[in-house]
């Protein structure tokens, strides 16, 4: 599929499916609908290109495992939703943009450099052999849950079970 | 690599770095061009893969974390995101 494949309707659909997944997870599309939108079509465009919904303000080199972490919703949103009101491309604002308390700044990129990103460091397991369930981390949202096998969606954020790791 | 051309006021060497799907890329660029500055851009995320890995090496030279967009004012002044009053500041506007 090419850009010129992916028409208004479709933008105009998973905006609506991106909107509703992100108020039943208390997180809100910025309200620029003409720039929301734009970014809308950047991940169908990307989903198109690599086969998942690569953030569209980062370079992806189509290797998924490599791109685990700007999977949109990437690992990056949340804490650049609290520090700066906004996830690094704005398709994300916080209640205080929302409400325009506060306005919108540019965010810095909080991915690490390439060459820092093969050393990203994995969290480190608690032991607890007394635990009955193994527990699993949302490493987009922080959600934690104890079942034998990570969910298949977060119930908070929508990641899908890759996106999970073990924390206990 | 391949750059295309927007026309406009020779405010020196201007270059801009950009992705196709980026927000803030579009921002960017459409703040040149209202300033009529003439410049030059490419979308790092259309070229072919070795074009791509050349784009990329030049990018970081100046802005470490290889991020988008990147201007780049003769070749020693760069831009990293839409800062549009640095942008305004770089043209004297
Ligand atoms: S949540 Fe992350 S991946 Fe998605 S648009 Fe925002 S910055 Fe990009």
């Amino acid at each position: 599929m090419t850009t010129a494949d992916i028409s208004d309707d479709d933008v105009e659909k998973q905006f609506q499916v991106l909107d509703s997944e992100a108020r039943s997870g208390g997180y809100h599309l910025n309200p620029d609908l003409e720039f929301t939108k734009k970014l809308v079509h950047g991940l169908l465009v990307n989903e198109s290109r690599y086969g998942y919904p690569a953030c569209p303000c980062r370079l992806s080199r189509s290797i998924k495992a490599e791109d685990l972490d700007i999977i949109c919703p990437c690992n990056y949103r949340d804490p650049d939703l609290d520090q700066y009101g906004a996830c690094y491309c704005a398709l994300y604002v916080s209640d205080a943009i929302l409400s325009k308390k506060k306005s919108l700044i540019p965010v810095p990129d909080r991915r690490p450099p390439r060459s820092e990103r093969n050393s990203r460091k994995t969290i480190h397991t608690i032991s607890s052999g007394s635990l009955s369930y193994p527990v699993w981390r949302c490493r987009v949202c922080g959600y934690l849950c104890a079942r034998e096998e990570a969910p298949l969606v977060c119930p908070v954020c929508k990641a899908k079970k890759e996106r999970f790791e073990r924390f206990m | 690599m391949k750059m295309e051309h927007v026309d406009g006021r020779d405010a020196g060497k201007v270059v801009l770095f950009a992705l196709s799907t980026c927000g803030w890329c579009g921002k960017t660029k459409g703040l040149l061009k209202e300033l009529g500055i003439a410049f030059d851009f490419v979308y790092v995320d259309l070229l072919p893969p070795e074009e791509m890995d050349n784009a990329i090496a030049t990018i970081e030279k100046y802005n470490p974390a290889g991020s988008f967009p990147t201007l780049l004012i003769d070749d020693k002044n760069v831009i990293i995101g839409f800062r549009e009053e640095e942008i305004r500041g770089a043209f004297g506007k």
